[in-house]
Parts: C-alpha cells; sequence; structure tokens
C-alpha cells in the first residue's frame, strides 16, 4: 500500500543446519524485537493520516440524554466527530459470539470505559482536547456488579429482550450461559465419603497487561473499501465483524496483521478496527489509532473475577468420593467469550482427577462490571484456584501428603471426563507431580552471603524491609488441565498456502497463513515444519493477512497444532506434486521412484532407504509448486445444556508446578524463591520456544498470585487502578528461577504428536504459589491475589 | 503548553517570575506522568536540565549540599557514606533507567507523601534551599517544608536549587513496604537516623498520613531510654520493650488513608514493624564500632 509505512515484511531465514522440528531455531524477529527496530502496530505511520480518538464513559451505567458534538466539531484541525448516529448500516452491534456490544454507545453505557464517541484529526493532542469538548449528558442508572444485585428480582437487565441462543436456558436475562455438568450421583456418593471439605474462594479480575497497546492504520481504498493494519489474535474473526459494520462485502476490506506486542486473549475482541474504518471512510484519509495505557485498560476484555463453591470427598484411603461445585464467573456488561469460558470453567472444574460422581455447575453473569472475556487459560485458570486449594485442604484433613493425595487421584489415559468424553491420549499426571517434587530445593536461607543478608533475595528486595526477620519458607504444589483448541462443536480449522519454487539456484519455501503472530513463535515453528516436510533450507514466511484463508485464532493453545498442523498438511501435498512432477521427468531413470517412500531431504529426492534419486532444483527447473488447504483436527461435540455430556474437547495440556516462597509474616511481603514446572508438550518443535513459553505463563500464573488484579469499586463499577502505576506486575525480581522438566509423550492424534502448551503453565503456577504462602504461614488464604492485608489480618 | 528552556539558573529564576504557573521540569519521572495521565496540563512546562549546576554536589565539613537535580544513581554510588539513609531510600526508586533521570528536587517539587526521598530527609534533617528573583535565596527547614497533600512551603516564584543535609554522624536506615519487590509506589515507608553527637533520633514516615511526617514522641520516648540507660555510652542492647514502645508510637504518628494501594489499617500495622526493625539495624550497627549506616544489608 502506497504511502504506509513500518508495516510487516516478509521473514526470511536460512539455516546451514537441518533446523527442522525439534530443532530449538530462534525466531526470525528475534532480533528486530530485542534491538528495538521491530515494528509493532503503534509504529505504523502514513504520510497525510489523520488521528483517531475515542471518547469513553466516565461512569459505568446511564442513560445518555443527549450528545452535543459541535464544539468539538468547530475545532480547528478536526475531520470527524462520530456518534451512534453516525453509523453507516442496520449492524450497530459486533461481538465473538453474540452480537451485544454497541460499535457505539446507543443512549445507555453499561460499564466505566465504554465508548461514546469518535474524533479525527490532523494531532493525537487536537483529537484529544476536541473530545474533551463533547457533551454528553448522563442520567446515571443504578449499578449490578455481583450475582446477588444482577439476578434480584427488579435487577436492572443489561439486554432487555434477548434473542440469542442462550437466553432460552438461562435462569435470568442477567445469566449470559449456564452449563452444568452432572454425572453419576453426587449426593449419594457423598454418604461413601469420610471425609468432606469445603471452601469458598475468590478469583480477581487479571489484565492481560500487553505491552503494545490497542493500535492499527485504516488506509481507505479507491474502490470504496478499507485497508486495515492492525494487531489482533484472528483476522478473519475480525473481519466477519467489521464487514457488516461498514456496510462493505468482506473482500473489500483487506486486513493485514501489524507487529503485535502481545495478545494473552486481550485481543481476540475488537478494539479500534471498526472505529479506525469508520473515521477512515468518513474522512478519505488514513486513520491511525494508538491507544494509551490508560485507555488500554478499557480498551480490551480481562480475565473473568469468580466466586467458586467447592465440596469433595474422600474416603479414608484418599479416594474421591464426589464433586460438588458452583462457579459463578463475572463477565462484566456484554458477552464476549464467556459463553465458551462457562464451558470450560464447568467441564475442566474436576480438574486432572478421576472422580465418577459430580454436580457441577457454571454461569457467566451480565454486570456493569468491566467486560471479561479471552485471557490465558480461559475458565480453566479460575477452576484450577479452587480445586487445587481443595486438594490441600483435603490432604490436611486425611493427614495425607498432598501430593501423594493427588497422584492417588490422578487421571490417566483411558479416564473418563466428567463429560463422559474418554481420555484417549496420554495423560501423565502423577508423573508430572513426580517429576516436579523429585526436583531439588533451593538451600534454605538463600539470602545469606558472607557480606550479610542480600536483600534482593529476600521479600521486599531492594526496599530493605528484612534482613530476615519474620521471614518463613513454604512449599507448595499444584497439577491443572487445559483443553487444547477450540471446544463444544466449533469448526476450529486453519488454512495455510504453501510455494515451492527455486530461486537463485536454491530450492525455497514460502508459507503463507493468516495466523496471528503475538510473540507465540508460530513464525520460527511454521519455517521449521517447512524444512522438515519439503528438505530445504530457505523458507519465507508471508506477513499475515486475510488474502489467503482463516488460520483461526491465536488462542487456546492451538496455533502450532492446528496452523501447524495445516502448513504440515499443505507441505505434504506440495511434496507430493514435487515428486510427481519428479516421477514425470525422471522416473524411468531408477526403479525406487515408482516403488520406495520417497522424502525430500538436504535438497534432494530421497527413497527412505536415504539413496539421493535426484535434486529437487531439477526436478522444479523454472516451475513453482502452490497449494492452499484447510486443515481441520477431529471433530468434538456440544456440551448436553442438562448434563454437560458431549465430547467437547479435542485435546489436553497437564503442567504441575513446586512454589518455593519466602513470606515475610510479621509485614505480609512474599517473594517466590522458585516455580518448578514439569510439563507434557507431546513433542517440542522447538524446545527453547517451549520453555520460553512455559516460563512465560508461569510468571502470568504468579502474577495474578501476588499482586494482578484489576480492583473495582463495587458501589459504581468504576476501575480504580487503570495503570501500570497500580496495576502490577512481576518485575525480573518478582520473576523466580523456573527450572522446567519437559516430557515428550506423543499424542497420536496430532500433528507430530504435539501439545499445545502456552496455557497449561499458567493454571497451576497460581495455586502452587497460594498453597506454599498457606505452608508458610497457616492462613486459609482463598483470594486472589494475596495481599499483605490478607497475611498480616489488617 | 509552551515549553521554556532557561539557560542559565537566574534565567529560569526570571522565567518563573514572569510565569509562576510553570511547572519546573528536570528528570520528569514525576510530571511526565501526571501530564501522560492527563491529571494537569500546566500552561507552561520549564525545562531545567540545561542548567548543570543542578546536577553537582558539594561535601563540606558537616554538610552536603545536594544539586536539585542529581540523580538517584549518583546519590547511590557516591554519597553513601555522607547520606546512607538517601542512598538506601534512592535505591528503592522506580527503575535504574528512572534512578538515571529523577532526583530529589522533583519529590521535594510534588511534595506527593508517597515520595522515596522525604522519610530519609526528614530523619537526616536538613534544608531546601529555594530562590526567586524577587527575595533570593531562603533556606526553609525540611520539618517547615511539608504543607499538606502535594503542597509544600514554596512561593510560586521559587524554584529549588539544592538540600542542604547534614553528613551522617551515626547510622541511618531506610525501609519500604510495596506489594512487589522493584519498581513500586510506596504504600508506606520508614526512614530513620541516629545522631550520636546530639543523642537525639530522627524519624520519617512515608505514604501514610497526607504529608511526610516525622513519628516525634516515638523519637523522644527512644532518645530519653536511650539516655536513661547510658545506651549511647555503653552500646548495650536496646530492650525489646524499648523497641515495641517505639514502634507503637511510630505507628500511632501515621494519619493513613485506605487506597487501592493499601488499607489504613496495614499501613499503621507496617510503619511499626518498619520502625522496629530499622531502629534494630541501626543500633547494631552503631554498637558495631564504627560502622556507619549501612546495617547488614548488600544493597549493590
Amino acid at each position: 500500500m502506497a504511502g504506509v509505512t513500518r508495516t510487516p515484511t516478509n521473514l526470511t531465514q536460512g539455516s546451514k543446519t537441518p533446523a527442522g522440528i525439534g530443532a530449538s531455531t530462534l525466531r526470525p524477529d528475534g532480533t528486530l524485537k530485542v534491538t528495538g527496530e521491530f515494528a509493532y502496530s503503534s509504529d505504523m505511520w502514513h504520510e497525510d493520516m489523520l488521528w483517531g480518538f475515542t471518547l469513553r464513559s466516565t461512569v459505568a451505567h446511564a442513560e445518555i440524554r443527549s450528545i452535543d458534538t459541535s464544539e468539538a466539531l468547530a475545532q480547528a484541525g478536526v475531520y470527524a466527530v462520530l456518534t451512534y448516529d453516525d453509523l453507516p448500516t442496520a449492524v450497530k452491534n459486533y461481538g465473538l459470539e453474540i452480537q451485544d456490544t454497541p460499535v457505539l454507545a446507543n443512549g445507555r453505557v453499561r460499564h466505566h470505559g465504554e465508548p461514546v464517541a469518535l474524533v479525527a484529526a490532523d494531532h493525537p493532542e487536537t483529537a484529544r482536547r476536541a473530545a474533551a469538548k463533547i457533551k454528553i449528558d448522563y442520567a446515571e442508572l443504578p449499578v449490578v456488579t455481583d450475582e446477588a444485585s444482577a439476578t434480584a428480582e427488579d435487577a436492572p437487565l443489561l439486554h432487555p429482550g434477548r434473542k440469542d441462543h442462550h437466553a432460552g436456558h438461562v435462569p435470568h436475562p442477567n445469566i449470559v450461559h449456564r452449563q452444568p455438568i452432572i454425572r453419576g450421583n453426587a449426593d449419594e456418593a457423598a454418604k461413601r465419603a469420610d471425609v468432606i471439605v469445603t471452601g469458598e474462594y475468590d478469583f480477581g479480575m487479571q489484565d492481560q497487561a500487553f505491552l503494545g497497546p490497542e493500535s492499527g492504520l485504516a488506509v481507505p481504498a479507491e474502490d470504496g473499501g478499507v485497508d486495515l493494519y492492525v494487531a489482533t489474535q484472528w483476522l478473519h474473526s475480525d473481519l466477519r465483524q467489521i464487514a457488516p459494520v461498514l456496510g462493505l462485502p468482506p473482500e473489500k476490506v483487506r486486513m493485514t496483521l501489524s507487529g503485535v506486542g502481545g495478545a494473552f486473549g486481550g485481543r481476540e475482541d475488537l478494539s479500534m478496527q471498526i472505529h479506525g474504518c469508520l473515521l477512515a471512510l468518513r474522512t478519505g484519509k488514513p486513520v491511525k489509532i494508538v491507544y494509551n495505557r490508560f485507555e488500554s485498560f478499557f480498551g480490551h476484555v480481562h480475565r473473568h473475577s469468580a466466586k467458586l463453591w467447592y465440596e469433595h470427598g474422600a474416603t479414608k484411603d484418599g479416594k474421591l468420593t464426589h464433586l460438588k461445585c458452583r462457579i459463578v464467573l463475572d463477565g462484566g456488561a456484554y458477552a464476549s467469550a464467556s459463553p465458551a469460558v462457562v464451558g470450560n470453567a464447568s467441564s475442566l472444574a474436576v480438574g486432572p482427577y478421576v472422580v465418577d460422581d459430580v454436580d457441577i455447575e457454571a454461569i457467566a453473569l451480565y454486570t456493569n462490571n468491566p467486560p471479561c472475556g479471552a485471557m490465558r487459560g480461559f475458565g480453566a485458570v479460575q477452576a484450577c484456584f479452587a480445586y487445587e486449594a481443595q486438594m490441600d485442604k483435603l490432604a490436611k484433613a486425611l493427614d495425607m501428603d498432598p501430593v501423594e493425595l493427588r497422584q492417588r487421584n490422578a487421571m490417566e489415559q483411558g479416564t473418563l471426563l466428567p463429560t463422559g468424553q474418554v481420555v484417549d491420549s496420554p495423560a501423565p499426571v502423577a508423573e508430572l507431580l513426580r517429576r516436579v517434587k523429585a526436583m531439588p530445593l533451593p538451600p534454605e536461607n538463600q539470602w545469606e552471603t558472607t557480606e550479610g543478608a542480600d536483600v534482593r533475595a529476600l521479600p521486599g528486595g531492594l526496599s530493605n524491609t528484612t534482613h530476615g526477620e519474620g521471614v518463613v519458607r513454604g512449599i507448595g504444589y499444584a497439577v491443572g488441565i487445559k483443553n487444547v483448541g477450540f471446544s463444544e462443536g466449533f469448526d476450529d480449522y486453519s488454512t495455510a498456502r504453501v510455494r515451492m519454487e527455486v530461486i537463485n539456484g536454491e530450492p525455497v519455501a514460502t508459507v503463507h497463513t493468516a495466523m496471528a503472530e503475538v510473540g507465540q513463535g508460530g513464525v520460527t515453528v511454521h519455517a521449521q515444519i517447512a524444512r522438515t516436510e519439503l528438505g530445504v533450507q530457505q523458507v519465507t514466511i508471508q506477513p499475515a493477512d486475510t488474502q489467503v484463508g482463516s488460520a483461526g485464532s491465536t488462542s487456546a493453545s492451538r496455533q502450532t497444532y492446528v496452523t501447524g498442523g495445516a502448513v504440515k498438511n499443505s507441505c505434504e501435498a506440495v511434496r507430493e506434486q514435487v515428486l510427481q512432477k519428479g516421477r514425470l521427468k525422471f522416473g524411468t531413470y531408477h526403479p525406487a521412484w515408482a516403488t520406495a517412500e520417497l522424502l525430500l531431504e538436504g535438497g534432494k529426492v530421497v527413497t527412505d532407504g536415504g539413496e539421493v534419486l535426484a535434486d529437487i532444483v531439477d526436478v522444479l527447473g523454472e516451475e513453482s509448486v502452490e497449494v492452499e488447504l484447510e486443515w481441520r483436527h477431529r471433530p468434538t461435540e456440544a456440551f448436553d445444556l442438562e448434563t454437560g455430556q458431549g465430547n467437547g474437547h479435542v485435546q489436553y495440556s497437564f503442567a504441575a508446578h513446586r512454589a518455593v516462597v519466602e513470606v515475610d509474616t510479621e509485614l505480609g511481603l512474599v517473594k517466590v524463591i522458585e516455580l518448578a514446572c514439569a510439563q507434557d508438550v507431546g513433542k517440542a518443535l522447538n524446545p527453547l520456544s517451549v520453555v520460553g513459553q512455559i516460563q512465560g505463563g508461569t510468571t502470568q500464573g504468579l502474577g495474578v498470585a501476588v499482586m494482578e488484579e484489576i480492583v473495582v469499586d463495587p458501589k459504581t463499577a468504576k476501575v480504580r487502578n487503570p495503570s501500570f502505576t497500580d496495576y502490577l506486575i512481576p518485575t525480573i525480581l518478582d520473576t523466580p528461577t523456573i527450572p522446567v522438566d519437559v516430557l515428550e509423550l506423543a499424542d497420536e492424534h496430532a500433528p507430530y504428536g504435539l501439545r499445545g502448551i502456552g496455557e497449561a503453565p499458567t493454571l497451576s503456577s497460581t495455586p502452587a504459589v497460594l498453597s506454599a504462602i498457606r505452608a508458610a504461614t497457616g492462613l486459609a488464604l482463598t483470594k486472589t491475589p494475596v495481599r499483605p492485608e490478607h497475611l498480616t489480618g489488617t | 503548553m509552551d515549553f521554556l528552556r532557561p539557560a542559565s539558573w537566574e534565567e529560569a529564576l526570571a522565567a518563573k517570575a514572569e510565569h509562576p504557573t510553570a511547572v519546573p521540569i528536570a528528570g520528569g519521572t514525576d510530571v511526565m506522568v501526571e501530564i501522560n495521565f492527563d491529571h494537569r496540563r500546566p500552561e507552561y512546562l520549564m525545562d531545567l536540565n540545561r542548567i548543570g549546576d543542578l546536577r553537582e554536589w558539594e561535601t563540606g565539613a558537616d554538610t552536603v549540599r545536594l544539586g536539585a537535580s542529581v540523580p538517584y544513581t549518583q546519590i547511590m554510588e557516591n554519597l553513601r557514606a555522607e547520606l546512607p539513609g538517601l542512598a538506601l531510600a534512592s535505591h528503592t526508586v522506580a527503575s535504574p533507567q528512572i534512578r538515571n533521570r529523577g532526583g530529589v528536587g522533583g519529590n521535594l517539587g510534588t511534595a506527593s507523601p508517597a515520595g522515596d526521598a522525604h522519610p530519609a530527609l526528614l530523619a537526616s534533617g536538613g534544608e531546601v534551599e529555594v530562590e526567586s528573583a524577587a527575595r533570593g535565596v531562603r533556606m526553609i527547614p525540611i520539618d517547615e517544608f511539608y504543607l499538606g497533600v502535594k503542597r509544600n512551603a514554596m512561593e510560586q516564584d521559587e524554584l529549588i536549587r539544592a538540600v542542604h543535609l547534614p553528613k551522617a554522624t551515626g547510622p541511618q536506615q531506610f525501609s519500604k513496604v510495596g506489594t512487589r519487590n522493584a519498581m513500586v509506589i510506596a504504600v508506606c515507608a520508614f526512614g530513620i537516623a541516629l545522631h550520636p553527637e546530639t543523642k537525639t533520633v530522627r524519624t520519617g514516615i512515608g505514604s501514610a498520613a497526607p504529608t511526610p511526617v516525622r513519628a516525634k514522641e516515638a523519637e523522644a520516648f527512644l532518645a530519653a531510654a536511650l539516655e536513661e540507660g547510658g545506651h549511647w555510652e555503653s552500646g548495650a542492647p536496646v530492650a525489646p520493650s524499648v523497641a515495641k514502645q517505639f514502634a507503637q508510637l511510630a505507628s500511632g504518628a501515621c494519619n493513613p488513608i485506605d487506597d487501592v494501594r493499601g488499607s489504613a489499617k496495614y499501613r499503621r500495622h507496617a510503619v511499626g514493624i518498619m520502625a522496629r526493625r530499622t531502629l534494630g539495624w541501626v543500633w547494631e550497627s552503631y554498637r558495631g564500632d564504627g560502622r556507619t549506616a549501612q546495617g547488614g544489608a548488600q544493597c549493590a
């Protein structure tokens, strides 16, 4: 596109080594990123572009009596001011599953920070000042902020007259979706229990806290369409939601992925996409929108806060008898991914354990709190925090080692899940616990040096709050289960276009997908797959865009599995065509062309016995081979709405953690010393990336254990800490040593036997840290994050 | 927003006289945050970075004259012996990058109760050197500097040039509670300095009252107990009951609020713990014969 700079380019990586799957090849964009050269979406520029700004509601729930934009429009440098009335078509809402989210508020705002108006101006500061001149007359309405207020008889309805596909089966219109899972008879089974433990748990609202704020550039095109460059997780899902609002056919909204600075689920929903396009089409000029950190806290959905009630029973030898639980997720004002989060929370509520008799219910609420949706771990995180706390509690009641209790109940291959689905690939839960427990422990009093205490190794760090006084060590364990891929009958496919040709006398592969590279390393792995399947050294990864079929979302730990699977599948098709050309050209020279299993290796066609039949260069000559194919994993089924039965999931991912913490019990400060992890990854396509993902997920779980929470005022439903000053994420001094033990037990149903890995470590990290803090303090600690107040009774 | 860039201190004073609403900016680690959050849009910003003198310090016989813009990193690296409490406090300021930019002048100008330097300045004692074009130099004792939430004793036409701090004659300590182990705003903080030459103790409390405050009752109680027991001479350990009482009085000097960073009750509690611990460290250090100030902490 003429005039746009800092947009994505091809990533070409050659390799002198095989560098296929199983090698720790480096990221093709890694050097750019660590040297500050990488073009993130906020870096894009167009010579005559305007800047867009979004005016957001300052209250959580109100009727909009009037909006006066006249002063803003009169300001010099302002090109457009848009409100709901300016939306061009009858489609004025969007949403991932339920189209309940207004592009701009329609007479009512339902949460703090909801978009109300848009401004385009020639400078970002001009746009901001003009927006400040828009006068909005709000008549505040009462807020609902929890289950009691949302489901009260006279509760104000967030979305009156719901017609979505969940509306018919929910017990209250302020409940987005409800999923029970009933199997066996929990009440009867409870009678067999020698010990029953119950608990009530609170999980705080977590933010994805990606470092690259929401941003994009919309450029109007001569054909009346628009070219949109944006940082997102799923281009085609965005497109499906954007085009109808603009009144354009999908092919006239051409999307290209720009540099993504982290996602973690927070870019599954739209942010500036429609707004930028509306302003560009209205003004006829390119429009760039970049949120600042404050706005980013309102610009994406968060992880659901949750209340969880659990009851476990066990016989005196530690076998679980039954599970009853109820999980209430706060979905906030709009549905986003809430229904699917409910599905995960309920179907994985039991954890990686065998329990035959269960009575599970999960719901998501509509409230006036900030909308919540996808985040790494997606419903399984909240459940894991609660069931792992319960396992510790049960072990204590049984006077049993908590790891042994878990191992006695650990699921394995062949286990029947509460949904009636059989776990049909390795599930080494007991083994992961054994491995993580067997790792050596960090030394006691590890802060002591010959020159006194090293405060950096103590709670409080350089804030110098203790030199060892009041410090107690605790050790805790946890294990979790996460589904991989989209579940519940979703057609979860991906598409890959692969071309093979000769350039400068060398066979070269080009891989083109719409996969959003958000840091997970898909661009690295796709090149590795192409090298393995096609025997080339040099692979070019083209920028992701909508000129190729959908890759599905970069979420649910699915991209290496699904788009990796699609790349592998397309490579195989390319290989078959190359071999076919070879047979036609050279088949008469050697009988093996017809009889042997043929491979492409080291630039040559070889037999499975290693005999070279031809150079790929000679086979291809001037021709190229290109295919674009969709690829699907095994289909899944919806869960029954009454019983929750159904083969809902594709694959599972398991990780176990051991946390070692030092707690300053007087000040209530925590230093996590070590978070050891053991995880089964099926097959490590890139071992370095695998360890990086596990360490990243572990750290994100640590964050929610001890510091991360979006604090919402229950009286006003307003966010109290929308900044990195007051929403804290772990620094390097908060991040412990993370030794990782990678197990590779192949899943025969998956490409190369791999398992999606990105989310599982986020699950068990949090409860392991909580467990360790409980061990150090003897406190019950039923809420994340643990705050100094909780540890000191203040 | 106009940007003023005086080339000299005299030009800066003149500009401040002409534009009393001008907000001085040096490291920008406070001001830029306020601007980025849209909390303030000053009519004039006055960049003091061309005035090199502000980044210099002089060590005299008894005092250090610390330029308003001397970065925290320099204090940590060069003034640890003379200003041990402030050096420890400097360690807790944000990140290395911000410590390379920010200085004590910004903390004093903003006068937020959460400024990390304040407890150390109060415990040390000292004076703030401010100046105006109209009235020249004025020395404001640190005890009289903090007037209210983000309000100090300066006139609109004045600028902070330096702080004058006595060189430590006894051990000093500083502790700060935050809910992460680095780069965090204080939930509350405590500074303590022993002044053996006058047989006095001074303290400073941060983020636990509308302004940084001293725990004067605690200081007086402790000084009396030390005097009475002949501790200054004998170096005998401080009785646990004395430390406990000192801690309680320090808690009592707090007048905190509940906010998103911490509860009032916790702040009172934590200040007491920090008071007891830091007293232990400075007294151990004092007893440890001539060793000044750094306690057992290793802060490299």
